[in-house]
């Protein structure tokens, strides 16, 4: 019983771990119903930026302070170049947009601060911690912490505030948003740089765990059974399906594993996924799209 | 007294093409203040274009628009709404995923003061600022006897109550110039009957001046103080509705004769 807490919790915790990517995803998915592909290279772009600055001698908070202005600039470029003169194009056109825009911010990323692998210390050691019995990874712990930390800060933004009323209002209807005087490019270029914000937190603690590197714009994929499971309209759906991918690719391994030989860690999410989209397509927290015929 | 007798609305000479078809051409007319001008046309006369016009959503290639004793430069719909224009769609363009309450509380979201930083806390002025701009939605759903449905989801309701829960989202924003596409299109009698008193209501009760687009003629002739008619993007009809309905041009153009 002892070991199969501790599993479950190490699951949930590195489950904390996709939800962290996936809620940059519900974000923009929410504001203009485009599953922006883009969003890895963002991740990627972010951890670069922060780890090359910090190379150069810029002191832990300046360079935060910097790269996010630099996320920020990125969204004003891309609600300007990309989304201003596609707008109330079919979601396909944005989507594709977005998977050419992956490219260009990749490329931009490596061309500005070079290809290398570069290791990113927080000054968080990942040693385990013994904890109630069980042995949980100390750098986890930390990132649960501060994954709790950013929805706080973005459910706060979003429910309390005029801008969130003003993002449902969008989400559901771009012309009547426009009518009642919201400014459609302001809200994208915030819901962009709240994204990309987003993606420095996550770039910072995948970086720390797996090295900045070009490989880090792909966790993206890990994001899309996230997506799938919790739905893409959803916060809480964004950290319920996290936790259970990471919850359920670590019990799969431990328990089923053996049965057929191992290794199914790396597949198990995806199958969970598409048992998902059988059963529940809109996901567990997703709106669950009405359409009169 | 300039400021009463002037127009809201004065349009001159504008013209509007896509990709070189012309929807509007050289359409001059004003719109009184505190009236209800309809505007009424076959399909594709290019009324709901020329409200786009109004509402900044298009931008002419030529023409003037003076609206409230300035002439517009540039527009686009945020700026409409700023200054006083609002408007309800012909496919009704609700936030289907929210209460009617929230609904018309995006009416006021232009009226607000407050920071962000102030809403997030929910300090310094967004307490009372919360207070006040929900009292005035709920005014505004009483108004329009929206009560019972206050919290229900838009899309749960029935057609011509999306209609009115749409005039409520304007209305919220204490417009001007209230610009109504079809407002009772697809509707049946009682409903039409329904709709034309709210609106006659808010013209009356609010002073709100009212430009409309409806094809029913009867209701037109009732509730309208003026008429402008629409053929092919060209003015054929300006004046009272009883001159209107006299004018053998708008006779062959919208009532009788066909092209």
């Amino acid at each position: 019983m002892d070991f199969f807490l501790e599993v479950l919790t190490g699951g949930l915790l590195a489950g904390v771990m996709y939800s962290l990517v996936a809620i940059g995803f519900v974000l923009i998915y929410k504001a203009s119903g485009v599953f922006n592909f883009a969003q890895g290279a963002m991740v990627l772009f972010a951890a670069l930026t922060f780890v090359s600055l910090v190379e150069r001698g810029v002191p832990f908070w300046g360079a935060f302070a910097l790269t996010l202005a630099a996320m920020v600039a990125l969204a004003l470029l891309i609600e300007r170049a990309v989304l201003r003169p596609l707008v109330n194009r079919s979601p396909i056109t944005l989507f594709m947009a977005t998977l050419g825009l992956s490219y260009v911010i990749e490329g931009a990323a490596q061309a500005l601060w070079g290809a290398q692998v570069h290791g990113l210390d927080l000054g968080i050691a990942d040693e385990p911690l013994e904890l109630g019995g069980m042995l949980l990874s100390q750098f986890d712990l930390f990132a649960a912490g501060t994954a709790a930390l950013l929805v706080a800060l973005l459910s706060f933004l979003f429910n309390r505030t005029r801008l969130g009323l003003s993002l449902r209002a969008v989400a559901d209807d771009a012309l009547g948003a426009l009518a009642v005087g919201i400014r459609l490019p302001r809200i994208w270029a915030v819901v962009w740089a709240v994204a990309g914000f987003v993606g420095l937190v996550a770039g910072l603690l995948w970086g720390a765990r797996l090295g900045v590197q070009f490989s880090l714009s792909l966790v993206v994929l890990k994001a899309l059974p996230v997506l799938i499971i919790g739905g893409f309209t959803s916060m809480t759906g964004a950290i319920v399906g996290g936790l259970i991918v990471g919850a359920g690719e670590k019990l799969a391994e431990v328990y089923l594993g053996p049965l057929v030989g191992g290794g199914i860690e790396n597949w198990f999410p995806y199958a969970l996924a598409l048992l998902f989209l059988l059963v529940r397509p809109a996901g567990l927290f997703g709106e669950r799209a009405i359409e009169r015929v | 007294m300039t400021e009463i007798s002037s127009p809201l609305l004065r349009l001159e000479g504008i013209s509007l093409s896509f990709k070189g078809v012309k929807a509007i051409s050289d359409i001059s007319f004003d719109v009184a203040r505190g009236r209800i001008t309809a505007l009424i046309g076959p399909n594709g006369a290019g009324k709901s274009s020329l409200l786009n016009v109004i509402n900044g959503v298009y931008r002419p290639q030529a023409g003037r628009i003076v609206f409230d004793g300035e002439v517009r430069r540039r527009m686009d719909p945020h700026r409409a709404a700023v200054r006083g224009i609002a408007r309800t769609f012909q496919n009704i363009a609700l936030f289907k995923g929210m209460s009617v309450l929230d609904n018309v509380l995006t009416g006021r979201n232009l009226k607000r003061r407050s920071s962000w930083l102030e809403q997030a806390l929910r300090i310094g002025r967004a307490p009372a600022e919360d207070d006040a701009q929900r009292r005035r939605a709920e005014e505004v759903i009483a108004f329009l006897h929206l009560q019972p449905w206050r919290h229900t989801l838009v899309s749960k309701l029935p057609y011509g109550l999306q209609k009115r829960v749409e005039l409520a989202r304007a209305l919220a924003a204490e417009p001007k110039l209230l610009l109504l596409d079809e407002p009772m299109a697809g509707m049946n009698a009682e409903e039409k009957r329904e709709m034309s008193r709210f609106v006659a209501d808010v013209n009356r009760e609010f002073g709100t001046t009212v430009v409309l687009i409806e094809h029913d003629i009867g209701v037109v002739m009732n509730l309208s103080d003026h008429v402008v008619v629409l053929d092919y993007g060209r003015k054929i009809g300006d004046g009272p509705p009883d001159e209107v309905r006299r004018n053998p041009e708008v006779i062959a153009a919208y009532l009788g004769t066909r092209h």
